[in-house]
């Protein structure tokens, strides 16, 4: 009863905000709109038992993905008429992807009713005594561990190559070099003179 | 507690919700007793290391000075910049509020004595504590102002920088715990030293760990060293520059609430929580839940203490010492631990 | 960098010099006093409100000369005078606009009588600007009130004069 009322409600916030990231005028609200939807989708992965899975989601998505979506989109310095002189521009193109998403969910929904694809293959559920960190964890270091180690790897490839295609190094910067700093020593930098009077320091 | 109810005649729905309510306010209203009495202490510890007295008029020694402080600070008057985005505006102070007090779900006071005990405690917090950064970024946002929102972009870039090395620093516990669950992780430092102390923090390849995590949950709370998000000299207040009255003061609550839940999390993680710190069977006829507090209150008392002794990072220095110093060292202690423990624990030598 | 150093700066070395160093003064005792309740000693000299002092029967002082009047660098001070029924010279007004004061002192140093002085007092704020307009009555009541701190004050500076 109670989780049932509990899916009703997560799903039904769930969508609600999505159609509000949609709909909202001002693209911070959106974004915020999109946490909330997160965090939706967050409770109903809690609700089937995916712990795991709904932790991260709100460590991932919520706390540093959408951080930075806002810190972008809050910088943003929104002309509004200017956003809508191009709808008629852009009409054709968002039909297509709207009808191609359409057509996805269509056949997807129908494939479903077809019966499970990967029946042959599909892992076993995990069995309620196993906590479901390490049943998860014994998936992906034993089954998926190719997989998973691949997935990592783009990753990284994709991180280097983010850095590498947009950091340039100004050449006129002056930057901190701690080390160097750390490594100087009082005898190194200091002289302690003692001058007679009327004679002066020599520099 | 909730058989209790259950006793009482009340259905299990029932008597879980009571159960969960009561359970709540134990925790929440000593909580803000707690902010309140250690805004004292800091102000106390700060003005003896700068040989002054600190508060001490209002009642005995002072000890009344925050509820005076509170009283006056709703007295005030709620302030909305016309410009401001009210609603945000609004919603920003207590969802830094509202996020400093639900991480207390899982934090364990004794064995048992915990709100929830999830399998993923560990996890809860991180996320919960990154959703902290939350209120600062709309608060900046929403105030239409030009500090605040500066301060509300430090904030975000520093908590995501200082996360991720506080995410290898979790890392190292957990393979050393084996468990996400927070009473679990108590329970494995028991003896963990040669069965005499408990503690990961006495072990030499977690003690580095301990020092990164304590400086870390500095930067997450944004304590002295690095608060640069309300730097005074720049940026007038931070992010809390146009607030006033309630909406300041649940800032405030939120802050000081983090910052006890790190020192809690500090003693929880590393220097076996509530456990005594040497595993000795006299030392266990005192509750574990006083020697929390007591491994809290040192931790305060280091967080007050550095904050009286350092002066502020620059930014530049801030995001180098998170990203060139930590992320790198605690990836490091992360392969080398790992390594340890299976050639210690698990055995392969291959 | 030498070994020393590089240990130095991975055991945060500085960093820990520098907290033991608070922390001892943690253990310090206070330099400050606890204002209200004590009070740090005061040189006989200090200069702090104004009073009009009067003469041991009780006759004031002040004879209307006007070189405090004169001599305010701040334009504080308002004198006006006319002879008495007993034809003595004597103020009917003296006002110190206690916000323009600078308490220079040079009002007590020109009068010829000892009559114009300030006191060692110096907690004399109040809630409105007005309270600080001092007029002849609340000057010759704040030397009542305060003439034997300020007669002391004046013995223990005489040898130095």
């Amino acid at each position: 009863m109670i989780a049932l009322l509990a899916f009703y409600l997560f799903a039904t916030l769930t969508i609600a905000s999505a159609v509000l990231v949609v709909f909202a005028r001002n693209p911070v609200h959106s974004v915020l709109w999109l946490i909330v939807a997160f965090f939706n989708a967050a409770g109903l992965m809690l609700l089937t038992g995916a712990e795991f899975i709904a932790m991260l989601l709100v460590i991932v998505y919520v706390g540093a993905v959408a951080v930075l979506f806002l810190f972008v989109v809050m910088m943003l310095d929104i002309d509004f008429a200017q956003l809508r002189s191009g709808v008629t521009r852009n009409l054709p193109f968002g039909l297509l992807i709207a009808l191609v998403l359409l057509a996805e969910i269509v056949i997807a929904v129908s494939a479903y009713r077809a019966g499970p694809v990967f029946e042959r293959g599909a892992a076993a559920p995990a069995a309620n005594a196993v906590p479901n960190i390490e049943a998860l964890g014994h998936e992906l270091y034993s089954r998926y561990l190719l997989p998973f180690e691949l997935a990592g790897l783009i990753l990284l490839v994709a991180m280097i190559g983010a850095i590498v295609l947009t950091h340039r190094s100004r050449g006129d910067g002056r930057r901190q070099n701690a080390s160097r700093q750390i490594a100087r020593r009082p005898e190194d930098a200091v002289k302690i003179a003692k001058p007679q009077v009327g004679q002066g320091v020599e520099l | 507690m909730t058989a209790l109810f259950q006793s009482w005649g009340a259905s299990y729905e029932w008597a879980w919700f009571w159960s969960m309510l009561i359970g709540i306010l134990v925790i929440a209203l000593p909580l803000m007793l707690a902010v309140a009495m250690i805004i004292y202490a800091e102000r106390k510890i700060w003005a003896a290391i700068a040989l002054r007295r600190g508060p001490n008029v209002v009642g005995p020694f002072g000890l009344l000075q925050s509820f005076a402080d509170g009283l006056k600070v709703f007295l005030k008057e709620t302030i909305i910049p016309t410009s401001a985005n009210k609603g945000l505006f609004l919603v920003a102070p207590i969802i830094s509020f509202t996020v400093a007090l639900i991480v207390w779900a899982v934090v364990p006071f004794d064995v048992g004595v915990v709100l929830a005990d999830i399998n993923v405690g560990l996890l809860y917090i991180l996320a919960a504590s990154s959703l902290g950064v939350y209120g600062v970024i709309i608060a900046g946002w929403a105030s239409n102002s030009k500090y605040p929102f500066f301060s509300a972009l430090r904030a975000a870039a520093q908590m995501v920088s200082y996360e991720v090395s506080i995410g290898f620093v979790l890392i190292c516990v957990v393979l050393y715990a084996g468990t996400f669950n927070m009473t679990q992780i108590v329970m494995a430092q028991q003896g963990h030293i040669f069965g005499i102390l408990n503690g990961f923090g006495f072990n030499p390849l977690l003690f580095p760990m301990a020092v990164v995590f304590l400086i870390s949950s500095m930067a997450e709370t944004f304590r002295t060293p690095f608060d640069l998000t309300e730097a005074e000299s720049e940026l007038v207040a931070g992010f809390q520059t146009e607030y006033s009255s309630m909406s300041f003061a649940l800032f405030w609550l939120g802050e000081y609430g983090n910052v006890i839940l790190m020192c809690a999390l500090n003693a929880i993680l590393f220097w076996g929580g509530f456990l005594p710190p040497i595993d000795w069977a006299p030392l266990y006829a005192i509750p574990g839940i006083i020697w929390l507090f007591v491994k809290m209150l040192l931790f305060f008392f280091i967080f007050g203490w550095v904050r009286a002794t350092v002066p502020r990072y620059r930014y530049d220095q801030l995001m180098r010492l998170g990203w060139k110093i930590f992320l790198p060292l605690s990836l490091v202690f992360v392969f080398v631990i790992s390594g340890w423990l299976m050639l210690t624990r698990y055995g392969a030598v291959a | 960098m030498s070994p020393a150093q590089f240990i130095k700066s991975f055991t945060l070395w500085e960093l820990v010099k520098g907290h033991a160093l608070t922390l001892k003064y943690f253990f310090k005792p206070k330099a400050t006093i606890n204002y209200p309740y004590e009070k740090t000693p005061m040189s006989p000299r200090f200069r702090g409100e104004h009073a009009l002092r009067r003469y041991p029967n009780g006759e004031e002082r002040c004879i209307a000369c006007k070189l405090c009047e004169a001599v305010c660098p701040a334009l504080a001070i308002t004198i006006e005078a006319e002879p008495r029924e007993d034809g003595s010279r004597r103020t009917t007004r003296y006002d110190i606009d206690m916000v323009k004061c600078i308490y220079c002192g040079l009002c007590q140093e020109a009068c010829p009588v000892d009559a114009i002085v300030e006191t060692p007092n110096l907690e004399f704020s109040t809630e409105t600007r007005e309270e600080l307009l001092y007029d002849k009555a609340k000057l010759l009541a704040n030397g009542d009130r305060w003439e034997a701190a300020i007669a002391a004050n004046l013995a223990a500076d005489a040898p130095y004069r």
